[in-house]
């Protein structure tokens, strides 16, 4: 019993082997689409790299590059090969490679649809990069000498006023770092030393936010130094005051742009997914229709397609089995003392042809 | 006089109109691409228009725009004139149609050059529009309260961290104005009163910035406020600090992107220009050469081809002497009304 047979008539052939050419060529585009999402979130992600801490992010953007590749290769081959199919006799030189090519894109799906999931998971791999990332960022934005680190304090200030936000969690992060360099305090002034000697680890800690975390929407003058306290400024109170400052931390700000990145990549290589699962399914209706009028003989002739010409269970079982006996091929038949040339006379009633007699015996030759 | 004659054998008539139609489709394509272009310049001029003072600068991208309309229209005929043209019996059908055509097509591909020139020529005027604009931008900065202004701040802001520049001519511009509004200035205390009390206008006067005009860039934290002051701060020497702040002004910096803006659209329009103007000496010559033709039994014979029948200054006469011959009749009946009155 067949799964899903469909009867095909020469031109409901010939239409969907040239429908099936113009899918082919069209994913092939997808595929190219696939390539260049990939392409484009590696540059994304590298674009921020100083902000990351070493994770294994890149495998999302690599998965999409090489997922898309292939799909442009497999798709380029399935075009030609729909092309060829609307002749039946072309048809014959891709005979034998069209099971494997369908079966092989039947797995290929699988990695694109993998690919799709992967966009989603990364979330918290990309999280955990990003905390650990800015982090490190905030406490090195004083060395501004030290060589490998001169440009942090300028990456982080173009991260912040680009990005909206302030701080890894928010602003209060700058308040437990020392962001000013010592080459920039007066070390004899009495202030400064009182600051420092207040500090168990000799750090020069205050209530203050650099110049990149102001925000352009408040009305008044940015209030950078002295954020907590209220006399220091007038008709300022820092509980209520939200304009001032940027609120967002910047993890959050760049997670939820990359998040907002891999959704729309996900949704669309999920869609890309859905397309080519349904060319599979036209090529393997075309196949099927294929093979069975060369078996028919008449190349006009109607014939049957299916997807599958047993049921699921009994395909499943076909297959084990193969797969089975090709582990035992390398065995040796146990039977008969491993030699295959001893005639076994078979145990089932033979049958000698319409009268069932049995041939006489050939007379020896004198 | 004839302006450029030239022969045309059957050959060469049939490998004119191939070419024509050829350059006509591109030059649609060309006359598309400079309706973009207008499109293009007209945003990026409305995204500042806060800052600009007047819209004259406006009179580029918009007769880019209307070129640009008119061109797909021009060249959409000439091509089909082409295509007749090989048809001895249908091109009679254009006859009429040309004269006024050519007239028109002359006209706008002479404002396209006009348009290039502008975009040249108009630095001045769009400087002086900025002055202006950031003057006054610079002047409301601290009106946050006040309706049709409150958003002056966030654009000067902005505007200051995009083009990374501060003030108008140069930072020095900010100490002459008053950007803090008394809103946030507590009267009560004696260094404001002094303040107040030592300028003339009773303005709050600082030598001090916006933090938007702070360079990323710069290896210390931002100094805003003092920055005259080389005691009010560690280390630290005005005359030779060039890291701390934005030393570009925001008149130069806006000029400079709109100048490099409009030099890339004027070459690429020139070269629009020369090519519409290429498809119109071609037409010209086709249209001349094919008239010949017309009425004889044998379409294949040569025929001679010229772009202008008598000279220049007696075809523009010709074109003028009827408009201002109706310009002319106009007034007399005025004339006449206003006496019969």
């Amino acid at each position: 019993m067949a799964v899903w047979r469909v009867k095909f008539t020469k031109t409901k052939r010939d239409k969907l082997a040239q429908v099936l050419w113009i899918l082919n060529w069209f994913s092939v585009l997808t595929g190219a689409i696939l390539f260049s999402l990939g392409i484009f979130l590696k540059v994304e992600l590298n674009k921020q790299e100083e902000m990351m801490a070493d994770r294994d992010i890149h495998y999302v953007p690599n998965m999409l590059i090489a997922v898309g590749l292939i799909a442009c290769a497999i798709n380029f081959l399935g075009g030609k090969i729909c092309y060829d199919c609307v002749d039946t006799n072309k048809f014959l030189r891709w005979k034998l490679i069209m099971l494997p090519y369908i079966i092989f894109t039947f797995f290929f799906t699988f990695c694109v649809l993998v690919g799709a999931l992967m966009c989603y998971t990364m979330r918290g791999e990309l999280e955990e990069s990003l905390n650990l990332g800015l982090t490190q960022a905030m406490k090195f934005y004083k060395d501004t000498d030290t060589p490998g680190r001169c440009f942090l304090k300028r990456t982080v200030d173009i991260l912040q006023i680009e990005f909206q936000c302030c701080g890894n969690n928010g602003y209060k992060d700058w308040f437990q770092i020392q962001w000013i360099s010592n080459r920039y305090l007066d070390m004899t002034h009495k202030d400064v030393a009182d600051r420092l000697r207040s500090n168990v680890e000799g750090k020069y800690l205050m209530d203050g936010v650099p110049f990149s975390c102001c925000n352009i929407d408040s009305p008044r003058p940015c209030i950078q130094q002295q954020i907590t306290n209220n006399s220091a400024h007038f008709n300022y109170e820092h509980q209520t005051e939200e304009l001032n400052l940027r609120m967002k931390g910047c993890r959050q700000a760049l997670l939820d742009y990359f998040t907002h990145i891999m959704q729309s990549i996900g949704l669309t290589v999920l869609i890309i997914w859905l397309f080519e699962l349904s060319v599979l399914t036209g090529v393997r209706f075309l196949q099927t229709s294929l093979e069975n009028v060369l078996k028919q003989g008449d190349p006009d002739s109607e014939s049957d397609g299916w997807l599958l010409e047993n049921s699921f269970m009994e395909t499943a079982r076909t297959n084990l089995n193969i797969i089975k006996s090709l582990g035992k091929s390398n065995q040796i038949d146990d039977g008969n003392n491993g030699d295959p040339n001893i005639n076994v006379p078979s145990t089932s009633i033979a049958n000698y042809g319409p009268d069932n007699v049995p041939p006489k015996e050939a007379p020896e030759a004198s | 006089m004839v302006v450029m004659k030239m022969k045309f054998p059957f050959q060469k008539r049939v490998q004119l109109a191939k070419g024509l139609w050829l350059l006509s489709l591109s030059a649609t394509v060309a006359g598309a691409l400079t309706f973009s272009l207008g499109c293009i310049l007209k945003t990026e001029l409305l995204r500042r228009a806060e800052v600009m003072d007047n819209s004259n600068i406006h009179v580029v991208p918009n007769t880019l725009m209307i070129v640009g309309l008119a061109s797909l229209g021009i060249n959409y005929f000439a091509s089909k004139i082409c295509q007749d043209a090989l048809d001895a019996g249908q091109f009679p059908r254009w006859k009429n149609f040309l004269k006024p055509y050519f007239a028109i097509s002359s006209f706008f591909t002479v404002l396209m050059l006009l348009a290039v020139i502008m975009s040249f020529a108009m630095t001045g005027s769009l400087e002086f529009s900025l002055k202006v604009g950031l003057r006054n931008g610079i002047r409301f900065y601290k009106d946050t309260d006040t309706p049709g202004r409150c958003f002056q701040k966030q654009n000067i802001d902005y505007l200051q961290m995009a083009f990374e520049c501060c003030g108008n001519n140069d930072f020095r511009d900010w100490f002459e104005v008053q950007w803090i509004s008394n809103r946030y200035l507590d009267f009560n205390s004696k260094e404001v009163k002094d303040r107040i009390k030592s300028n003339v206008d009773g303005r709050y006067l600082v030598d001090g910035v916006p933090f938007s005009c702070c360079n990323p860039t710069s290896p210390r934290p931002c100094i805003q406020y003092q920055l005259t002051n080389n005691t009010a701060h560690y280390n630290y020497d005005y005359q030779t600090e060039e890291l701390n702040i934005y030393l570009r002004g925001c008149r130069e910096a806006l000029v400079n992107y709109y100048m490099g803006l409009m030099n890339t659209i004027g070459t690429a329009v020139l070269s629009v220009f020369l090519l519409q103007g290429s498809v119109l000496v071609s037409l010209r010559f086709l249209q001349t050469s094919m008239e010949a033709v017309a009425g004889q039994e044998n379409t294949e014979i040569e025929t001679e081809g010229y772009l202008l029948e008598k000279g220049v200054k007696e075809t523009v006469m010709e074109f003028v002497d009827p408009l201002m011959k109706f310009l002319l009749f106009t007034n007399k009946v005025e004339e006449a009304g206003a006496i019969l009155v």
